[in-house]
C-alpha cells in the first residue's frame, strides 16, 4: 500500500497495519527533516507532490520488492507540505517470517522511492533564502 | 504536423514559467523535443537526464512520441524521502 498524506506521519500507529501473526519480523524506517544540508542550516523543507503519479509509481515499487523479496506486508507513507525540523517525511514498514527479507524489502523501497516518485522538496534557510533540492546544483554542475 | 499538447509544469520548473500549465501548439514528435522547446522558452537549464516525462498520467521515456491531445506532466529533478 502506497498513501500520499498531509498530515504528520505517524510511525506507531501505522505498523499496527503490519502485525501478522505469521510474521517474526518487522523493519521499519522513517525519514526525518534535518537542520543542515550540504552546508547550509536548514530551517524547514516544503514537499510538492503530483499525488496520482506518485501512488501509482508507489505501488509499482512496492510490487517489485514483493516479487524480489517474499514478505508478507510492505507499506510506505509519504508526506507532502510544509514540514518542521525532525517531522517525518516518509516511512517504509514491511513485516515478514524472517528479518533478511523485511531488511532488503524496506531498503528497496525507500531507495526506490528517492528516485522515482514525483515529488520535489524545497529547503528553506536560516538566512532567508530557499532551493529545490536536486535542481539548482545538477543545473550548476551540468 | 501542429498538434495541441496541455502541459503541465513542476516545482522549479513551475516556478521558472511562472505558471502551472499551458496549451502549446508544437511540431514536436516526441515528448524530448518539446521540452526542447518549452524550456528554451521559459530558461530552464536542467540537464534533460535528470528530469522525467508523463504522458496522460504515465511516466514515459523522452523519446516517446506524441499525438495531438495528449497531456504532458514535465517533472524536474525528483527528491522524495
Amino acid at each position: 500500500m502506497m498513501k500520499m498524506v498531509t498530515s504528520p506521519i505517524r510511525p506507531e500507529e501505522l505498523r499496527r497495519a503490519l502485525i501478522d501473526p505469521a510474521a517474526g519480523a518487522y523493519a521499519g524506517f522513517e525519514g526525518w527533516i534535518r537542520n543542515r544540508n550540504e552546508g547550509h542550516e536548514v530551517l524547514r523543507l516544503e514537499y510538492e507532490a503530483y499525488d496520482p503519479l506518485a501512488v501509482k509509481e508507489g505501488e509499482k515499487i512496492i510490487a517489485e520488492a514483493r516479487a524480489r523479496f517474499p514478505v508478507l506486508h510492505a507499506h510506505c507513507v509519504h508526506r507532502a507540505g510544509m514540514l518542521e525540523i525532525g517531522e517525518c517525511a516518509v516511512w517504509v514498514g514491511v513485516a515478514s517470517e524472517h528479518r533478511d527479507e523485511a531488511f532488503l524489502a524496506c531498503r528497496y523501497i525507500i531507495d526506490q522511492v528517492k528516485v522515482r516518485l514525483p515529488i520535489w522538496k524545497k529547503e528553506h534557510y536560516v538566512d532567508g533564502h530557499s532551493g529545490w533540492v536536486n535542481c539548482e546544483r545538477c543545473a550548476s554542475h551540468g | 504536423m501542429n498538434k495541441t499538447i496541455e502541459v503541465r509544469y513542476f516545482a522549479l520548473f513551475r516556478e521558472n514559467a511562472g505558471i502551472d500549465r499551458e496549451t502549446v501548439t508544437s511540431a514536436a514528435s516526441t515528448a524530448g523535443e518539446l521540452f526542447a522547446e518549452l524550456r528554451h522558452r521559459h530558461g530552464s537549464a536542467e540537464p534533460l537526464g535528470h528530469c522525467k516525462v508523463a504522458i496522460n498520467d504515465e511516466m514515459a521515456e523522452w523519446d516517446a512520441p506524441l499525438s495531438d491531445g495528449d497531456s504532458v506532466l514535465l517533472f524536474p529533478p525528483v527528491a522524495g524521502g
